[in-house]
Order: structure tokens, then C-alpha cells, then sequence
């Protein structure tokens, strides 16, 4: 077992590497860098300082010697400078990774334990009017671009009954403290949450519906209701357990991208997430920036699958570790 | 041996307090209040010594003030109180504002003028090092007067148009052997302005509060300033219609937005307060490209285009016509007596015959690969508009999508186009940043330079004459020169000028009562809550 952890750790190793520097070159293929961003957002600037604002930034190096640099920093963990907020990255990361944490886990977590119920719901009374209903709605939400349903609630909260605020993570300039505080945060956060987790709810529930569906037929399920088992024991000890293995994995799937925030959401509603930090960085060609992103995600990732098989061979004995 | 005395510092500041007099005998102003004000850009740095940039100076403003800023009723001292060149034009003396003090308690002294035009505006500052590369040096003969000895004659009314801009003092005590491009104050300034700087959330915020040791008595009116980083357009117009956010500058929310909340009694927009950010939408031609060296193909393109089409539609009305590239907000060395193009497709499809470009078999003449730069929706709009246009007159534009990076080296640095349309910011005077779009010889890869491939020798001398002429009658008409040589070589068109837009709402008060308004210090601004 534990030389099963450290083979699967030594192999980790040149994949993350593999990835730094594919990313790396990749990102150098696009068209200019963040002092062009630099420069284009100041709406002008001449020749000597933008000469000067690269050679700052080390991009005046060619690719290789950057390459090089930055994988040594990188081997001791440092990860660099962000060239737009003027900070080091793990500082700028770290700032963010509460706030993307906070808004993911709510949602997956709320959409997953929704999702699951009423799609099991449904399943048991398919093709009657509560399916059909369960089932339009969620082929509503599944079909509705989240910047759309963000901008709808938005309206519909924020500007039309104002009830919820427009966007941010609290009221600035509210010096909020304590629970006042936390209050705070949760009314900021209702409308993302709510927007992010009607997207994801409509996965779960049609994963949900038609495997409830399929296992409902099995024999086993025949064998159990022969022998005078009750709907709600045959359905939560017989079809549920069953059943709940696709939307589990569906679920591992979607913890790896957890880091990753959502883009469009975060975006909207001023949440400042990792999701938005990563676009932002791409716009303003912000490297170390944007690999530090990278760089986090693919340790998450490789983790999470490790877990993944861990919790597969305890799941069933018949697969071993080796 | 003084020539001129410009802005005698109490008959302007009279003026100023008579003005905001006026408006508070209408109604009584309330102390206090937090002012929310929307952005739509991350600030790296918010030292205006170091970048000189719009989205700088909304925050800076507040916190660090020039020497001389810009009213309607012309340029009006801050911590300069009164200025004076010599007649050979190699000396500039300014005198100093007395007990004014950095927010961090230091006198605020010629030490620090001295230290800041030296280490910053003429070394490092953009669009200030061109302007001032030939200062030699900043003499202090007493703490209060900054003696300003230039190699090269420098007009003074050239000095005194860029000082709001690009002249900010910073404290030398601060900065003094520090690495300055890395200094720690660069992103918590420390100015002697009516707010001092509190904190800066990345991607949230940046906060503000009241200086109660501001030099003008009993100002400012509010206890802070916030300025919210909101990206999505849509997302700023709810919030300002929420009420959480009091005013979007520079066309923060979408056009369908700014004309629905014109119509909205809440809200205060329009173009004022922006006299001094005026620009140009423009279509820039590289001339490395036979067909578009021809002159009568750029003027045919120009006969193709309906200017007033694209103002009514793309801009809603807020913006005029191109003359040339000095905008109406260039005073004096405006003209509108240039040769103009107007709209007629006839005779622009008659004139590309005649340069030998008919139709072909295809139904096109010519196909043009095009870059549009991506400065928000005016000129994403105008470039596809131009697309439109083009073929009308049977010319085939291929439009080549890009970002900001993108756009700035596919056009400034690879010359990878055929045309392209962008967009050219006036900066008070011709001289800080105009005339570099039509001067040959700017620096390969410069944006916002002549990258154009278009030199013509007679051009280069008028621009060189007119930077070094010390009177501003005669420099004001060799503007115009250029203004008309300029529209009849076209080699840029300057098709539209128009100023930004806020949208304010009607709770704050005294808001854009001046010409850079966003830029400017806020210290009577108040919110009637």
C-alpha cells in the first residue's frame, strides 16, 4: 500500500513536469504579452518604456532561458510574481482559493444532494406528470446559459426587489465583523450559489432518473419486492445504492474542476475566485499567474485520482493495487 | 525677463469658490458618505508618476494632485500656484504651494518636484520622457519655486497642457534609493490630495478615506471613496441601478444600457466632464500595400464611409465628426477648415475605377484583410461597420478577430494588415501624443505610432517646427497646417471624435464640473443621502 502511494507519487513527478512546460510554450504561442496588455489597457505608451517594462518582467529572455528560470523557481516552490497585481502569486492564489472553495463546495454539494433526490423522485413515478414536470425543469436549467440565469436572478433580486446585492463577496465599506460578517458573506453569496447549482442539479437528476430506471428493472429488485420488502426499504437499500455509482462518479469528475471555479459566474457576480483570476490572467497574458493556476490544478488532479482509486478498491475487493 | 504669467493663483481660485458657492447656495451640501464608483480594469500600479493612464488617475486623482490641473475656465493651480517661462524658452519657474503636507505628515517642498520630474517624468514615466528629454534639470532656489532649465526651448503653454496629466510630484522621502519601478508605494500612494489611500482588495476594490489635513479648508465633503472592479458590463449597469454603485465612467455599461438610463430620472448621463478625454475612431491603412498608397483609394474609402450613419448608430449621437487629428478639444489648435469627405458611394466607386481597381468577376476589386481593435464596443461595431461599408463599394474586407495583445502586435509591431480600425486618445496638446501618428521614424513596434509605412519629409518638418515654436498664436497655425495637410494625404483617418460617457447618479453632487472630471480630485463632491 504505502509503496503503491510512492510509485504513484515518483510518477506524478515528470507528468506535473510535463505539464509546466507544455502550458509554458503553449501560452508563449499566443499572440503578444502582458506588456502589450500593459500598454493596451494605458492606452498608449512609448518605445523606451515599453523596453523597459520587459526587461522588468524578464520577457525581453528568449523562451528558453525563460523556460529555464522559471521551472528552476519553480522546483523550490516559488512560483514567481504576478505582473498585474504586483504580488507573489502563492500570495494572489491563496487570497482566492477560500472564495472559489466557499462557492464550489456549496454548489456541487447542494446540487448533488438535490439533484440525486428529485431525479430518484422521478424515476419512481416516471412518466406521470411530477416526471415530466421534474424532468422539464431540468432540461430548462441544463439548457440555460449561466450568464444568462446569473443576469435574470440579478435583475429579478437585486435590481427589481432588491432583496439580495448585485455582486462581490461583502458590502465594502460595511465593516462588518463577526457573525455580522458572516451574515454578510452568505447574502453575497446566495445568488452565485443558486445560479451555479441549478446548472449542475440538472446533470445529477438526469443521471440519476434514468439510472434509477435501469436498476428498478433488475432482478435483484424483482427478488426483493418477492420477498415483501417495502418501496421505501426496497428503494433506499436495493435501487439508491445501486444506482448512486454513476452520479458518485460523476461527482469525483467534477471535484477535479472544483478548483478551477467557474468562469462565467464568478465573472457576473464580482466573486473574486479563481475562475475569474484564470481568465483575467489569460486577457492580460499574465504568465505566472496563470501557470500557478495550472500548477495547482494539476496537484488537485492527480491527487483526486489517487483517492479515486484508492476509494475504488475499497468500494470492490476485486481490484487490486498494484 | 518674466514673460508671461499665466493663472495667477488668486484670481482662479476665487473663480473656482464662487463657482461651488453657486451651487451650494442652491442647496445645502451634506458632509459625509461613502462615494461607490464602478471600474471596469484592474490597476496594476497607481502611481501616476509611473504610468500615465486614465484608469491610473481615476483612483490617483483623489489621493496625489499635479502641480496644475485643467478647469473651463482654463488651466487653474493645485500645489503650483503661479508659473512663468523665460523668453528664450530654456527656463520654466514654479512657484509652490506653502503648508501642504504628504498624507504621511513631510512638508511638501521643491525637493520633492525636483526629485520626481528628474527621476520619473523624464526617466520613466510614458509620454513625459518624450516631452521632457530635454530637461537638464529642476533648481530649488527656495523651498517654494522649482526652476525647470531645459536644453531645447520648451513652449510654455506645451508645459502647462501637460502638467495635468503628467505632472504629478511624489514624495521624494519615499522614494529616494529605492528601486522606484518596485517601490512598495507604487500600488499605496501617498499623495497630499483630499483622500488617502486605505487598502487594495485584487479584484474587489480599492478604498479611500477623507484627508483631514487637506490643504483647501474644510474640503473634502465625503468620508471615503470606493472604486468597485466590476468586468461584465451588464453586471455594472444592475448595480447602478441597484444603487450600489453611484457612477460608471469612461462607457462602463453597454450603449443599449447607457440609452435606457438616459431615459431613467435616477441617473445623470452624458458627455461632460470628458472634454479632455476626447478620441478618435479611426481606420489606419498600411501603406506597405500598393493599392492603399494610392491616394485617391484612401479618399475613395473615405467617400464610402457615412460618418453620420455610424455616429447616430453605433455611437447614439454622443460624438462628431473627424476633422484631422486635433479634436474640437484642442482650443486653439483646432481648425475646422480642412478639406472634408462626404458620403457618396458613387463617386467613390467612380474614383477607384479611375485608379485602376474595377470590378472583377467576383463582384469585388480588391479584398482587404482587416483588424479591429478590441476597445470595447464602439470600436468592435465601427470596424464591422466598415466591413459594411467597404462593400458597398465592392471591396471584399476580411475581418481578423483579435485581443489586445493580439491587435497591438499584428498592427504596431508585424504590420500583419491591410486595415485596421482603432482608436487615437488626444492628450491636451498635439504634441504629447498626437503628431507621433503621422511623424516617420517612431520606433518599430511603438503602439499608437506612425506604424503605417507612410513618410512624407515635408510632414516631419512641420510637426518639428511646431514642437519647438515658443508663440502660441503662430504654433496654433501651424497646427492647423498639419491639421489640413493631414486630410488631404489621409494617411489615417481621424473619422470620428468623441468624448466617453458617464452615468451618474443624480445622488452625487457637484459631479463633472470639470474638463477631465474622472481624473480630477473630488474634493467637492458630495452625496445627498
Amino acid at each position: 500500500m504505502l509503496i503503491y502511494a510512492l510509485r504513484r507519487l515518483l510518477q506524478a513527478i515528470p507528468v506535473i513536469i510535463l505539464i509546466m512546460i507544455g502550458t509554458f510554450l503553449l501560452l508563449k504561442l499566443t499572440p503578444g504579452d502582458t506588456v502589450d496588455a500593459l500598454v493596451g489597457d494605458m492606452g498608449g505608451a512609448d518605445a523606451d518604456f515599453i523596453a523597459r517594462m520587459r526587461a522588468e518582467y524578464g520577457l525581453d529572455q528568449p523562451v528558453w532561458v525563460q523556460l529555464w528560470r522559471y521551472m528552476v523557481k519553480l522546483a523550490t516552490f516559488d512560483m514567481g510574481q504576478s505582473f498585474v497585481y504586483e504580488q507573489p502569486v502563492a500570495t494572489v492564489l491563496m487570497d482566492r482559493l477560500g472564495t472559489t472553495l466557499l462557492l464550489m463546495a456549496t454548489s456541487l454539494s447542494l446540487a448533488f444532494s438535490i439533484g440525486i433526490t428529485l431525479g430518484a423522485f422521478a424515476a419512481r413515478r416516471a412518466y406521470s406528470l411530477t416526471d415530466n414536470l421534474i424532468s422539464t425543469l431540468g432540461l430548462v436549467f441544463y439548457a440555460t446559459p449561466s450568464f444568462f440565469l446569473s443576469l435574470m436572478m440579478m435583475l429579478l433580486f437585486s435590481v427589481k426587489l432588491g432583496w439580495l446585492p448585485v455582486g462581490g463577496i461583502k458590502t465594502i465599506a460595511g465593516f462588518y465583523t463577526g457573525w455580522d460578517h458572516v451574515v454578510d458573506v452568505a447574502r453575497h453569496l446566495i445568488m452565485p450559489t443558486a445560479a451555479l447549482s441549478l446548472i449542475y442539479l440538472s446533470f445529477y437528476l438526469r443521471l440519476m432518473r434514468s439510472s434509477v430506471i435501469q436498476v428498478a428493472d433488475q432482478d435483484f429488485v424483482r427478488t426483493a419486492r418477492a420477498k415483501g420488502a417495502g418501496e421505501t426499504r426496497l428503494m433506499v437499500h436495493h435501487i439508491m445504492r445501486n444506482a448512486l455509482l454513476p452520479a458518485v462518479t460523476l461527482f469525483g469528475l467534477q471535484f477535479s474542476t472544483l478548483l478551477g471555479g467557474s468562469v462565467v459566474v464568478e465573472t457576473i457576480f464580482t466573486l473574486p475566485g479563481l475562475g475569474q483570476l484564470a481568465y483575467q490572467s489569460v486577457i492580460q497574458r499574465d504568465m505566472n499567474t496563470l501557470m500557478g493556476i495550472i500548477f495547482l490544478c494539476s496537484i488537485i488532479v492527480i491527487l483526486v485520482n489517487f483517492l479515486t482509486d484508492l476509494l475504488y478498491a475499497r468500494l470492490d475487493s476485486r481490484i487490486e493495487l498494484s | 525677463m518674466k514673460k508671461q504669467l499665466i493663472g495667477l493663483g488668486i484670481a482662479c481660485l476665487t473663480a473656482s469658490t464662487a463657482l461651488t458657492a453657486g451651487v451650494a447656495s442652491a442647496q445645502e451640501v451634506k458632509k459625509g458618505g461613502t462615494a461607490i464608483i464602478h471600474m471596469i480594469s484592474e490597476q496594476r500600479i497607481l502611481n501616476p508618476a509611473l504610468r500615465a493612464s486614465t484608469g491610473v488617475y481615476n483612483i490617483s486623482g483623489k489621493i496625489v494632485e499635479p502641480l496644475i490641473d485643467k478647469s473651463y475656465d482654463g488651466y487653474v493651480p493645485v500645489l503650483a500656484t503661479e508659473w512663468s517661462g523665460s523668453d528664450d524658452g530654456l527656463t520654466i519657474t514654479v512657484k509652490l504651494r506653502e503648508n501642504v503636507r504628504w498624507h504621511d505628515g513631510e512638508d511638501f517642498t521643491c525637493d520633492d518636484v525636483s526629485f520626481t520630474a528628474i527621476e520619473m517624468w523624464k526617466k520613466l514615466l510614458n509620454y513625459s520622457s518624450a516631452l521632457q528629454a530635454n530637461l537638464e534639470s529642476v533648481d530649488c532656489p527656495d523651498p517654494h519655486t522649482a526652476v525647470f532649465n531645459y536644453s531645447k526651448p520648451m513652449p510654455l503653454d506645451l508645459f502647462v497642457a501637460a502638467m495635468p496629466d503628467l505632472g504629478h510630484p511624489m514624495p521624494k522621502h519615499l522614494y529616494e534609493g529605492t528601486d522606484i519601478p518596485n517601490n512598495p508605494y507604487n500600488t499605496a500612494p501617498v499623495g497630499t490630495g483630499p483622500f488617502k489611500f486605505v487598502e487594495y482588495e485584487r479584484g474587489q476594490y480599492v478604498m479611500a478615506e477623507k484627508n483631514e489635513d487637506y490643504w483647501r479648508e474644510g474640503y473634502p465633503y465625503l468620508d471615503r471613496i470606493v472604486w468597485r472592479f466590476i468586468k461584465d458590463k451588464s453586471a455594472a449597469a444592475a448595480a447602478l441601478e441597484a444603487g450600489e454603485v453611484h457612477e460608471s465612467g469612461f462607457i462602463g455599461v453597454s450603449m443599449a444600457d447607457v440609452v435606457r438610463l438616459s431615459e431613467d430620472d435616477r441617473f445623470d448621463v452624458g458627455t461632460q466632464g470628458y472634454e479632455n478625454n476626447v478620441a478618435h475612431s479611426t481606420v489606419e491603412f498600411n501603406h506597405r500595400n500598393p493599392i492603399l498608397a494610392d491616394l485617391k483609394v484612401r479618399q475613395a474609402i473615405y467617400h464610402g464611409l457615412d460618418i453620420d450613419y455610424a455616429i447616430d448608430t453605433i455611437m447614439r449621437g454622443f460624438a462628431a465628426p473627424g476633422r484631422g487629428p486635433v479634436p474640437q478639444a484642442g482650443g486653439a489648435n483646432y481648425t475646422d477648415d480642412v478639406k472634408t469627405y462626404a458620403y457618396d458611394v458613387e463617386l467613390a466607386k467612380k474614383m477607384l475605377d479611375e485608379a485602376g481597381y474595377p470590378v472583377k468577376d467576383d463582384g469585388f476589386r480588391f479584398k482587404l484583410r482587416h483588424r479591429p481593435a478590441p476597445w470595447g464596443e464602439y470600436t468592435q461595431l465601427w470596424g464591422e461597420y466598415f466591413a459594411q461599408a467597404m462593400k458597398e463599394i465592392n471591396i471584399d474586407v476580411e475581418i481578423l478577430t483579435n485581443d489586445a495583445p493580439g491587435f497591438l502586435n499584428g498592427v504596431y509591431r508585424d504590420h500583419d494588415f491591410d486595415t485596421a480600425n482603432g482608436w487615437h486618445q488626444f492628450r491636451s496638446d498635439p504634441a504629447v501624443s498626437t503628431t507621433v501618428w503621422l511623424r516617420s521614424g517612431q520606433p518599430e513596434g511603438t503602439p499608437w505610432t506612425n506604424q503605417f509605412g507612410w513618410k512624407s519629409e515635408e510632414m516631419d518638418q512641420m510637426i518639428d517646427d511646431a514642437a519647438s515654436e515658443l508663440d502660441p498664436e503662430k504654433r496654433a497655425e501651424m497646427y492647423h497646417a498639419i491639421q489640413r495637410k493631414e486630410m488631404e494625404e489621409i494617411p489615417v483617418i481621424f473619422a470620428i471624435e468623441h468624448p466617453f460617457i458617464s452615468v451618474t447618479s443624480k445622488k452625487l453632487k457637484n459631479h463633472h464640473n470639470t474638463p477631465r472630471w474622472n481624473s480630477s480630485s473630488w474634493y467637492d463632491l458630495w452625496l445627498d443621502e
